[in-house]
């Protein structure tokens, strides 16, 4: 199964290298729903929990142009058929498409962080970061089982797009809440890591929740 | 806030009862027409099998 | 099939309701900080409770529907879950009426059980147009089935996050549920959490009836059709 979702995992890396479908359109989202946080709040500079939530939102509706493109190679081509006939294992489909997407979200997160503390983060942004790097994995782990799980959902339906971002974003509210509030100590003027160790306690049970969940529902979605 | 006089405090009071009664009534209903729609095709067939006998 | 036992419990959820009334209006006492106000908790938590309750089923139930590949376990899933989201938009409702009595505003994010409802009620809204957009039958139980067991096991996980966020801005006012009910209010709650329990599994077993009717009328109608072609 490994072997399998590694070569899936290596095809649509490729993929994404060659066409830069995804990647690229959700660091642009990202920068851009940056420059409208700034004049919709009118602020140049946030910090504590407007920065956090800035900082948040952004990245989950990122997260959702991701989602809403993951399966669409496989659609475009009728590959999704193509994929059932072939003896690939599902699971090893749900595993190369979660790593994936959790791949973008930590490609789109190197330029998004610093963009953040450039344009609108009023405090440093370099001394919170060891305490923020695994709000961040962890957060992106759970969105990479999750996105997964709801692309898959999506690509049976005659509007996709739109059915990923319905569902995408409640499923998501628990992340969002754990990151924000686990975030927002971290990017006060005076800096502190209140809390932490709950937040990253609830991110770790949605995870470990939605990655077991993901992987033994998923085959009933693929199979025909 | 301190607790509302009665009579107003009635009126809320009475209304999210009112509310909850009229979910169940209309879902009721809704479901009591599609009964009704059953009772009529089931007719429609019976008579067509009787027409064909 | 699904009518066994239907009339018990349609005479049981009438007495259950009737009792509740009584009590709630005539037995428990009024409540010393909100007055009258506060009976409107009696039909908003038990309606919150029971719908969570029907979503969580939903998701067993649709569980069941995998691993047996019986589609009557999706229709009965399906139910339980429009049903709850029925019920959803009264504890939305009721719920909001209940803040603008007690705070002077139509909605507060004070309380976490009715912020959670929000979110979970935007999520399962989501149940019927995935449902619909599905054209291939047996695909569409599969799917909503999964959706079902995914969102069921997100209600958990929500209320813990959105009561852990709200923990420390704000104190809980609402949940006056379970624990800390005085004297005579808990068996009121009680009788009405058992009555709106008894009318949610009465509807649920009447719809499932009227669908399954509407399954059997069709299934005659092609009977019908296949014996004599020209007649239906």
């Amino acid at each position: 199964m490994i072997r399998a979702a590694r070569a899936i995992l290596a095809k649509d890396l490729r993929l994404e290298l060659r066409t830069k479908e995804s990647v690229p359109a959700m660091t642009l989202f990202t920068l851009t729903v940056y420059v409208l946080f700034h004049f919709g709040l009118d602020r140049n500079s946030l910090d504590g929990s407007l920065a956090a939530g800035v900082l948040w939102v952004t990245l989950l509706l990122a997260a959702v142009v991701g989602v809403a493109r993951l399966f669409a190679a496989e659609r475009e081509q009728g590959g999704i058929e193509g994929l059932l006939l072939a003896p690939v294992d599902l699971t090893a489909l749900f595993v190369a498409k979660a790593a994936a997407l959790f791949l973008f979200l930590c490609a789109v997160e190197l330029v998004a962080l610093p963009a953040f503390a450039l344009l609108l983060l009023g405090p440093d942004l370099l001394d919170p970061l060891p305490e923020l790097l695994p709000v961040l994995l962890l957060a992106n782990l759970g969105v990479a089982a999750v996105g997964a799980l709801v692309a898959a959902l999506a690509t049976a339906t005659r509007a996709p797009e739109l059915i990923v971002t319905l569902l995408l974003l409640p499923l998501l509210v628990p992340v969002l809440i754990a990151s924000a509030q686990a975030t927002e100590p971290l990017v006060r003027s005076d800096p502190s890591a209140d809390e932490l160790g709950r937040w990253l306690g609830v991110l770790t049970l949605y995870d470990v929740v939605f990655v077991l969940l993901s992987v033994a529902v998923f085959d009933f979605l693929l199979e025909d | 806030m301190p607790a509302l006089p009665l009579d107003e405090a009635g009126k809320y009071v009475v209304g999210a009862y009112v509310v909850f009664f009229t979910l169940v009534v209309v879902y009721v209903a809704i479901l009591g027409s599609k009964i009704a729609r059953i009772d009529r095709e089931l007719e429609e067939l019976n008579e067509l099998v009787e027409e064909d006998r | 099939m699904y009518s066994k036992g239907f009339k018990p419990l349609s005479v049981a959820t009438v007495v259950a309701v009737a009792t509740a009334l009584a009590l709630i209006f005539f037995y428990a006492p009024l409540d010393a900080d909100q007055g009258f106000v506060q009976k409107i908790f009696y039909v908003h938590v038990p309606m919150a409770m029971v719908s969570l309750g029907g979503f969580v089923a939903g998701g067993l139930m649709a569980i069941r529907h995998l691993r047996s590949g019986d589609p009557s376990w999706d229709v009965r899933s399906y139910v339980a879950i429009h049903l709850s989201i029925i019920l959803g938009v009264g504890v939305l409702v009721t719920g909001s009426i209940w803040a603008r009595a007690s705070w002077g505003h139509w909605w507060v994010w004070d309380e976490p059980v009715l912020v959670s409802f929000l979110i979970v009620f935007l999520l399962y809204c989501v149940y019927y147009p995935l449902r619909f957009s599905i054209e291939d039958p047996e695909r569409q139980a599969r799917y909503s089935s999964v959706f079902a067991i995914t969102a069921g096991a997100f209600v958990p996980l929500n209320f813990l996050a959105v009561r852990l966020a709200q923990a420390y801005t704000h104190p809980r006012v609402l949940s006056q549920t379970g624990g800390n009910l005085p004297g005579e209010m808990r068996p009121t709650f009680l009788v009405s959490l058992v009555a709106m329990t008894l009318l949610f599994v009465t509807l649920w077993k009447l719809e499932l009836t009227s669908k399954h009717a509407s399954a059997q009328l069709k299934s005659l109608r092609r009977k019908l059709a296949a014996r004599e072609p020209a007649a239906v």
